[in-house]
């Protein structure tokens, strides 16, 4: 197979777009996708800081490397969750990754490691407060992630979500027609009361599987092992679901993901916007005074409890 | 051919030369979840693999 652009020979088959690109093509297919998602969603201008949340996978590295390369101000938070295994590999991958590319473009990574925060890992946490172990994870990631940007001024909070993640993501919402998380699923929401930055998913144009072409192309060397926790996770059947679709008529996902941006956009000119809700619910945390809906926030609460637990 | 895959972490022995949209096939995979990697360079699936060859299906869905 060549290339559509040039006659050099394609290393990856396009069928929504009914292409196929070689490494240098697909690289400049994949940042001016980034770019235009940057403009056509009002995410961030030059000026802006952003701090991207990174993991060690394909999606974060990937958006860290492709903003530092659009000339974008941007540093990371890598959360370091304490899973045996896992987690030391990620971080490195991560470290490793923060030293060849983004120090010397200026860069900075923050590691926050959750055992010397909270006296123990992930797992051992979500045990002591018996919740599943990713919605504790997620409550952990949330709010340092929040944290972090608020003591350090960024104004921008970006994830590596993509195409795949969104559409699943949507998927599941309409299934259930979880109509309040149907509104929060923008892949731009604006900031809200002091406190909270903006957050943004510039990677909402791409598939899961261009991201990953993407990063073997440029030498991203992520990690392709995935915590061990999301076995059996439900996004995983709900994104084969979707590419089984996708396989049968490409386009598919984008089609559904885009679709429902149009017309919420379309809608959201009667409707209050994010921001506005937000204004009206939330209040600074009794404890932490990070916003929250519920006077101590989810984070603070959980922090008693597994002190409690403890003792 | 070699064939080396994830989740779990394992290799496969198949005759070849085959092009990469029967090995999927044979796998039953779905092309729009991997990549296919030979040496350091992505190959589209119209490409023959060698018997001699190794190749890595590498996954690209993630659960998170
Ligand atoms: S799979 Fe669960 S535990 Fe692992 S990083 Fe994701 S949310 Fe956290
Ligand atoms: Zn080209
Ligand atoms: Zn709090």
């Amino acid at each position: 197979m060549r290339c559509r652009k040039c006659p050099k020979r394609a290393v990856l088959g396009l069928p929504r777009h009914n292409t196929a690109f070689c490494g240098d093509c697909l690289t400049e297919f994949v940042r001016t996708q980034v770019q235009r998602a940057i403009k056509t969603q009002q995410m961030f201008s030059p000026e802006d800081r952003i701090l991207v949340a990174v993991s060690g996978g394909k999606d974060s590295l990937t958006l860290w490397e492709i903003l530092l390369k659009l000339g974008y101000r941007v540093d990371a938070l890598y959360v370091d969750l304490g899973i045996p295994g896992y987690s030391s590999r990620s971080k490195e991958k991560v470290v490793q990754f923060a030293k060849m590319v983004a120090e010397p473009c200026g860069s900075r990574l923050t590691i926050h490691t959750v055992e010397e925060d909270a006296g123990a890992g992930i797992k051992e946490l979500a045990n002591l407060i018996k919740r599943p172990t990713c919605s504790a994870c997620g409550t952990i990631k949330r709010y340092q992630f929040n944290r972090v940007a608020w003591q350090n001024h960024y104004n921008v909070m970006a994830t590596g979500h993509n195409l795949d993640d969104e559409a699943a993501r949507l998927l599941g919402n309409v299934l259930q027609w979880q109509e309040e998380y149907l509104q929060k699923q923008s892949p731009s929401l604006p900031a809200s009361v002091e406190g909270f930055a903006k957050k943004v998913k510039p990677l909402y144009r791409m598939t899961e599987r261009e991201i990953a072409a993407y990063a073997v192309v440029n030498r991203i060397d992520y990690l392709v092992e995935e915590c061990p926790m999301a076995k059996g996770a439900k996004m995983l059947v709900f994104k084969d679901a979707l590419n089984r679709l996708e396989a049968e008529s490409p386009g598919t996902k984008q089609r559904f993901y885009w679709g429902f941006l149009d017309r919420q956009e379309k809608s959201s000119s009667v409707a209050p916007s994010m921001s506005q809700i937000d204004q009206t619910t939330l209040q600074p945390c009794t404890v932490c005074s990070q916003p929250t809906t519920a006077g101590t926030c989810s984070f603070c609460r959980m922090m008693v409890r597994a002190k409690t637990a403890v003792k | 051919m070699k064939v080396h895959l994830s989740h779990p972490t394992r290799d496969v022995v198949i005759q070849g030369p085959k092009r990469v949209a029967e090995i999927f096939k044979e796998l039953n995979l779905l092309p729009e979840a991997f990549l296919i990697i030979r040496g350091q360079d992505l190959i589209t699936e119209d490409e023959t693999v060698a018997d001699g060859d190794s190749i890595e299906i590498r996954p690209v869905i993630s659960g998170g």
